[in-house]
């Protein structure tokens, strides 16, 4: 019950900071900070029921987000969709990869995810830069705005509350499937595959779909910010575009909620303190992920609430 | 309690008045984002060096206007995702008076709207066409692009009756551009392929693709369309598989580097290249001549290493603004702008260039020069 | 015909052979920790990057060599003691991510210390290409396939003959068996972090003649290397080998043959492939373990 109250403590003040920062930003540029950490939060939420409740890796969730960013580009523009529905079918489109690839990896054992998402992820990068005539190659392409009902959503502000309440729900969602039959499951096959077996849990179809459902939010959020930057380039699919996504789960927390946020928080702010050292960005990025393996292997978030329980004590 | 209040209100009148010092000196502020790091590194590395050696330079001579002028840098790491980002951060952040940079046309095109929004000048470093046709009224782009890279390399071509090429385009932005607008301009000089093919910017071997190429029937030269490293390996493996045709690069290679890393293999290409790679062969009476040896001086003093076309074109780019600003008298936006758009009979290291309201580019066909590599240098083409 | 078919097949292999060794890296660590080594492709990096540099410092060539593997053994070491040790040995998921956190500081540091720029080094025996059936075969290339074949038989020779190559046998095949009988895994993790390092440090030296490098090589090759890992069946040397041939030939075929712009997509169609239809690879161990 105590568990209930922390995450709906934590709920409430994910929301008050939301509510507050677009009042106290100093200009739009803090804004945009906030829209692209939103933005990373809610992969990384799905990455991490994926890592804490599976088990499991991936090396290509960039990948999904490819294909829903270009989704959302390539189909409004060349053939004529509406964004909303360009944005489901991206969405779609990356579960339905995911799936394909999970059935068969799925009966493996061992970490064969992370091989297979790695590989599919970059032949994800390599298709969107050779296809030209319909991504723009690797220089990308721009997106036609998003509208709904008949309004063009274009400004920081709206971009904001729609990205504010995608985290918002996602969190809640997440707290919810934790606290359900399916989250209780997926909580198992981490303990232990052969026991989850033994009290009937069906192993592969759970991991399935929990790995479709990251994949999903992945290309939705890929879509987001196809239509919020207005521009989209395969860069947003390459290798390094996973690791990045993967350091924001392993800094804030394995298998906690709210150390995704976290996560995505400190990460996303880190390339923009670290802009202006020339050059030594890769090894701060580099050393922030191993410093945190040894010194923090539970990430962030799981680690100070242990210190606080004890504390407590 | 008289005391406190005085205290603060003491405080309060000097820090006012430190905040109206530091009015009269704003400094002029240069934005720009650059590929420093990333695949385009190679592009990205002597822009930067070259911004920040005149930003210093101008300061020591006084400024802009009285004003002094702060570079406010950011490395996109060849991202156009994190490009948009960072221009944001340039115009609603640091809120500079103009912006220097977009390294790839990827860049480039990502910063485009919100400069566009925003009514920042700008001006791209990238190479694509795009950047500037349609005509956008923020951008301006003075340096050459693939078009009149490819129709030089045709228009060469066909004086010395070459009409079968085989074309090698990298898969990076420029040599997919660049592939696009060859084909779209091959018509034009009579020429026709008799081989497409591509390799990647980090490949470690292109003798497959040459294979190919040179068992293609009736081929008379090799068209590379690449920047970087990529086209010296290339040129490396035409030699290594003894294939003895003509080859021509675009403007992607014209640096000292790709001569030393492609070694003797480099001995008889042809690239394009600005008049700054050939400093030292100039004539004496040619136009570009004294901003040339100016820039090849400062830079090979300041930063001890040699020139690259690249860093000419930031030279071109932030000097047509800092003369349009002292034309203007005022770093208005909207003033600069105007007067960087009325820059006419401007010499750069990379031409002449002349801009219009429906010419956002200014070069021509000549800005352009045909080289050739002579006994391990490069020298103008006969 | 025949002369195009030979002239893919010379670049397959020569590429293949590099791949082959980064492979034989992965495989070394893995057997000895089962952890996926993503600084594998650091590894050569540094192997051509201090080649390059030392060279330029006027360092004999063949001092040069040596002198770059060893350097890249020490930091194969160092990486082993300061990022894998302190992590502890339980859990997997973790080592992993040290090793790619691990090839971001050695990449970044790199490109700090030596630039951006591309660097090549001269060939080992000269430039002339040596005439085969219509196809050339460069000098250089001879000397990658000669080396790489010349470390597999030492290679072999030290896993079948020495004590130290025996251990790090029997630690793969069982570590707490290997413990038991006395053996100081901690010290074969050690070793095979150096061996590694060695091999991918050597192969990037003899590839950069051919294929120039520069700070950010390692990504691609080192991707590409744990392909052929993953394809000959991760844990076994000989498929590292012929997983490294095998994806440097289809990748030469596909660049003649099929599409120049989707040769790199091979090595990981590959790896979709091997893993839906064939999961333990060519020659891997049979049976798939949770760990």
């Amino acid at each position: 019950m105590t568990n209930r109250i922390t995450s709906l403590v934590g709920l409430a003040i994910v929301t008050a900071v939301v509510a507050i920062i677009p009042f106290v930003a100093p200009n739009s540029f803090y804004l945009d900070l906030a829209i692209r950490t939103g933005i990373n939060a809610v992969v990384v939420l799905g990455l991490n029921l994926l890592i804490g409740f599976a088990g499991q890796i991936s090396l290509g969730h960039a990948g999904f987000i490819g294909l829903g960013a270009f989704a959302s580009a390539v189909l409004p523009t060349h053939f004529g969709w509406h964004p909303l529905a360009a944005m489901a079918a991206g969405s779609l489109a990356a579960g339905a990869l995911a799936a394909v690839v999970a059935r068969p990896i799925f009966r493996l054992r061992g970490h064969y995810l992370a091989m297979a998402t790695l590989g599919l992820g970059i032949i994800v990068n390599i298709v969107l830069r050779n296809e030209a005539q319909w991504t723009g190659g690797p220089d990308g392409m721009p997106v036609p705005a998003m509208t709904l009902f008949g309004i063009d959503v274009v400004s920081d502000r709206q971009w904001y509350w729609i990205v504010g309440a995608l985290l918002l729900v996602s969190i809640w969602a997440s707290l919810n499937l934790i606290d359900s039959p399916f989250g209780r499951a997926m909580r198992a096959l981490h303990g232990s595959e052969v026991a989850a077996r033994v009290v009937g849990v069906d192993v592969t179809r759970y991991k399935v779909a929990v790995f479709v459902m990251s994949a999903m939010f992945a290309g939705l959020m890929g879509s987001v910010t196809a239509h919020y930057v207005g521009f989209v380039s395969p860069a947003l699919a390459d290798f390094g575009h996973s690791v990045e996504l993967l350091t924001m789960v392993v800094v804030g927390g394995m298998a906690s909620v709210f150390g995704s946020v976290v996560g995505a928080v400190l990460l996303t702010a880190l390339p923009q303190l670290l802009a202006t050292l020339e050059g030594w960005e890769t090894v701060a990025y580099g050393a922030v992920l191993v410093l945190c393996m040894i010194f923090l292997p539970k990430g962030l978030v799981p680690t100070l609430a242990a210190r606080f329980e004890r504390r407590r004590r | 309690m008289r005391g406190v209040f005085k205290t603060l209100v003491g405080g309060i009148v000097l820090a006012a008045g430190i905040a109206q010092a530091a009015l009269a000196v704003e400094p002029i502020k240069v934005g720009s984002v650059l590929s420093v790091t990333g695949a385009a590194a190679y592009l990205g590395d002597p822009e930067l060096k070259t911004l920040q050696m005149y930003v210093k330079k101008l300061n020591a001579e006084g400024g802009l206007l009285g004003r002094p002028l702060e570079l406010v840098h950011y490395d996109d790491g060849s991202d156009a995702n994190k490009a948009n980002a960072f221009a944001k951060r340039l115009v609603d952040d640091d809120k500079v008076d103009f912006i220097v940079g977009g390294t790839t046309t990827g860049s480039t095109m990502s910063m485009v709207p919100i400069v566009e929004k925003a009514g920042v000048p700008f001006m791209s470093l990238a190479g694509a066409v795009v950047v500037v046709e349609p005509v956008k009224k923020w951008v301006f782009k003075a340096s050459t692009t693939d078009r009149i890279a490819a129709e030089r390399v045709l228009y060469d071509m066909k004086q010395r009756g070459i009409t079968k090429i085989a074309l090698l385009s990298d898969t990076s932005g420029f040599g997919q551009s660049g592939r696009t607008q060859t084909l779209s301009v091959l018509a034009k000089y009579g020429v026709s392929l008799v081989a497409d093919e591509t390799f990647g910017t980090k490949d470690t071997d292109a003798t497959p693709q040459l294979t190919k190429i040179r068992n293609a029937p009736g081929i008379q030269a090799i068209f590379v369309f690449g920047f970087g490293q990529g086209p010296a390996l290339v040129t490396k493996n035409i030699r290594q598989l003894g294939i003895d045709l003509p080859v021509y690069h675009a403007h992607g290679v014209g640096s000292d580097e790709f001569i030393r890393i492609a070694g003797p293999a480099a001995e008889g290409v042809k690239a394009l290249a600005p008049a700054l790679m050939i400093a030292d062969h100039l004539a004496d009476g040619d136009p570009q001549k004294p901003v040339v040896s100016a820039y090849v001086k400062t830079y090979t003093d300041t930063w001890k290493e040699g020139v690259s076309m690249f860093g000419g074109q930031a030279h071109d780019n932030f000097f047509i603004v800092v003369d349009a600003i002292r034309r203007a008298g005022t770093t208005d936006k909207a003033k600069v702008r105007e007067e960087i758009e009325k820059t006419s009979k401007w010499i750069g290291t990379g031409g002449e260039v002349n801009m219009s309201a429906t010419d956002h580019m200014g070069f021509d066909l000549w800005g352009l020069r045909l080289l050739e590599v002579k006994n391990g240098v490069w020298v103008e083409a006969k | 015909m025949l002369a195009q078919l030979l002239q893919f097949s010379f670049s397959g292999l020569t590429v293949g052979a590099t791949y082959a060794l980064a492979a034989l890296g992965f495989t070394l660590i893995y057997n000895a920790s089962h952890v996926i080594n993503f600084a594998q492709g650091e590894f050569i990096m540094i192997g051509g990057m201090l080649a390059v540099f030392l060279v330029g410092l006027g360092v004999p060539l063949p001092f040069a060599i040596v002198l770059a593997v060893a350097v890249a053994a020490l930091v194969g070491v160092l990486m082993e003691k300061l990022a894998i040790e302190p992590v502890g040995r339980g859990d997997t998921l973790a080592l992993v991510i040290v090793t790619i956190g691990v090839s971001l500081v050695l990449r970044g540091a790199v490109q700090v210390w030596l630039g951006k720029g591309s660097h090549a080094l001269p060939s080992f025996s000269g430039d002339a290409p040596i005439l085969i059936g219509g196809a050339a075969l460069m000098p250089q290339s001879l000397w990658v396939l000669a080396t790489s074949a010349a470390v597999v038989v030492a290679l072999a020779w030290f896993f079948e003959r020495t004590l130290a190559g025996k251990a790090m046998l029997a630690t793969a095949i069982n570590r707490t068996a290997a413990e038991l009988v006395g053996i100081d895994t901690d010290r074969v993790l050690r070793v095979s972090f150096a061996l590694s390092a060695a091999l991918g440090a050597l192969g990037g030296i003899l590839i950069t003649p051919i294929t120039l490098t520069s700070f950010d090589v390692g990504i691609m090759l080192g991707l590409k290397g744990f392909a052929a890992a993953v394809v000959g069946g991760l844990g076994s040397g000989l498929g590292a080998i012929v997983g490294g041939l095998l994806v440097g030939l289809i990748e030469a075929f596909c660049a003649g043959w099929l599409s120049s712009s989707y040769k790199d997509a091979v090595p990981f169609v590959l790896i979709l492939f091997i893993l839906f239809f064939l999961p333990s690879g060519l020659f891997g161990p049979k049976t798939t373990e949770r760990v």
